[in-house]
């Protein structure tokens, strides 16, 4: 089964810097390397904060575009892991390692696998 | 032939098993109502095997559907479902490994508390969607998208079913415990509507009766069994002739339910012997202290609370604890301890503070502390009795 799990970011609190921010990157990569050592890493990033965000839609063959996150929310994905495990409980126990290397809730959701590759 | 008695008894295991043959939680609870329905048809006297019958038949009509409705790539991939080498015979019937998997899986933390128990009955006890609703007083529809909702859920999100190991046993016994609980405890002191719906509750002790049969090791699994039995023996007497509330001091002690109580006090005893104790096993002990011999005693039962509230600090358990210091050091005590106490919408603090404070000879203020409590209780049967002590207060 493949899993998307989402960090959720509370964006009204500003984010770590310096040692701090080092520390979360530290924690974060030996949590990469321990999913990528027992293969189950698919893909995963962080990104950057929500108001780089831009959103497209198409109406009628008309596009337009906005600036910002689609949903004007305190919480804001702030970066995500697919991972490829058994079943939920793994994907629950990885998502405990990751919510502790980010200090932040984590969401965690199965494909569909109707659309994967 | 009674045939009810036997799906009662059945049901549950037979769907745990089908579920692991046929690897999906609808698809087993189909093939086991086919299979009962065979049953109804074909059964002039009991089989030797019930169960064993019915998880044959389910498993032979399941493979008839598959074949009748399966286009030919999935009619491949359900034959290989089919006969996994690690199949065992048929003839075993419902393999008690099943169930437990199925206990776990009802009680996962991804699914929320409301689905756990409506799941929990709906699969393991072979209640239909309208008895669960009744026993709940909510509507059908409500407990039908619970348990569909819950069982998608479990599917999409492939919610394993199998016993978690002994490392994840410590985060994943105690929600399956609090489901039991709580379904006992909504037969016993029904929140809303006419109190003791028993059914809920002799459903409760058979699920945990078999919980304890298969992880007999697990103490607080025993506890959680010895407080339901404790529980549940003084059913009679809690009760009176008109329907209202007998409190346990006053209740006649020859309506206890004597086996009930003993079974429940040798599984105390034998967690005593395995010293891990744990909130269940706690609250079984004072039940077990308040069911032995002809009165109380208070100052273990006190102790007992002392090691609740370490392990389980709410306001509840402190509330609970109160009770027991007012018999040991006096209602004076008990009274400054219940007054820093906040549990919104629980009627039972104000009519604990009312008890506290009428045995202070504060009659008004009583009076007052029973009208909040009458105001806040959820049935009729506690409403009456909190008003009947109110009527009573200038007796005194």
């Amino acid at each position: 089964m493949r899993y998307m799990m989402s960090v959720l970011n509370d964006e009204s609190v500003p984010p770590p810097t310096g040692a701090d921010r080092d520390a979360s990157l530290a924690r974060v990569g030996v949590v990469n390397d321990e999913m990528q050592a027992k293969g189950i890493w698919v893909f995963g990033g962080g990104l950057r904060p929500s108001d780089s965000a831009t959103v497209v839609r198409v109406q009628d063959g008309a596009t337009t575009m906005t600036d910002g996150p689609f949903a004007e929310t305190k919480e804001q994905l702030g970066g995500f892991w697919v991972i490829e495990v058994a079943d939920l409980d793994e994907a629950l126990s990885w998502a405990q390692k990751c919510a502790e290397a980010c200090w932040g809730p984590i969401e965690v959701r199965p494909f569909d696998g109707l659309s994967q590759s | 032939m009674d045939l009810s008695s036997v799906y009662r008894a059945e049901y549950g295991r037979c769907v745990a098993t089908l579920t692991r043959l046929l690897g999906d939680i609808g698809l087993a609870e189909e093939a086991v109502q086919d299979a009962f329905a065979v049953a109804l048809e074909k059964w002039e006297v009991l089989p030797p095997n019930p169960g064993g019958w019915i998880v044959t038949t389910a498993r032979n009509r399941a493979v008839d559907r598959f074949r009748r409705e399966a286009t030919r790539e999935e009619r491949h991939v359900h034959a290989l479902l089919l006969h996994q080498p690690d199949d065992r015979p048929e003839e075993v019937g419902p393999v008690r490994d099943d169930q437990l998997r199925l206990i776990f899986t009802c009680s996962h933390p991804a699914l929320s508390p409301s689905a756990r128990t409506a799941l929990t009955l709906r699969l393991l006890g072979g209640l239909e969607v309208p008895e669960i609703a009744r026993a709940y007083l909510v509507p059908e529809a409500t407990i039908s998208q619970r348990i569909v909702r819950a069982k998608k859920k479990i599917r999409d999100a492939a919610i394993p079913y199998r016993v978690p190991g002994e490392a994840e046993l410590p985060d994943r016994l105690p929600p399956v415990l609090t489901v039991l609980y709580l379904i006992f405890n909504e037969g016993y002191a029904a929140s809303t509507g006419p109190l003791l719906r028993t059914d809920l509750s002799g459903e409760a002790v058979r699920l945990a009766r078999a919980l304890a049969d298969l992880m007999p090791d697990e103490p607080e699994v025993l506890g959680l069994l010895a407080l339901l039995l404790l529980t549940e023996a003084r059913r009679a007497a809690r009760v009176g002739p008109s329907g209202e509330l007998v409190t346990l001091a006053e209740q006649d002690r020859t309506l206890w339910n004597g086996e009930l109580i003993a079974e429940g006090h040798e599984l105390v005893r034998r967690c005593l012997r395995r010293d891990r104790p744990g909130p269940y096993q706690i609250q079984a002990a004072i039940n077990a202290v308040h069911t032995d011999g002809p009165a109380t005693d208070w100052p273990q039962v006190l102790a007992l609370y002392d090691q609740l509230v370490a392990h389980t600090p709410t306001p509840i358990v402190a509330l609970n604890r109160a009770v027991a210091l007012a018999e040991v050091h006096g209602p004076a005590a008990a009274l400054s301890v219940v007054e820093d106490l906040d549990i919104p919408g629980y009627h039972l603090l104000p009519a604990t503070r009312a008890d506290l404070l009428a045995r202070l000879g504060r009659t008004d203020e009583a009076r007052a502390a029973y009208d909040e409590a009458a105001a806040l209780a959820g049935n009729h049967t506690e409403r009456a009795f909190l008003l009947g002590r109110r009527a009573r207060l200038g007796e005194r």
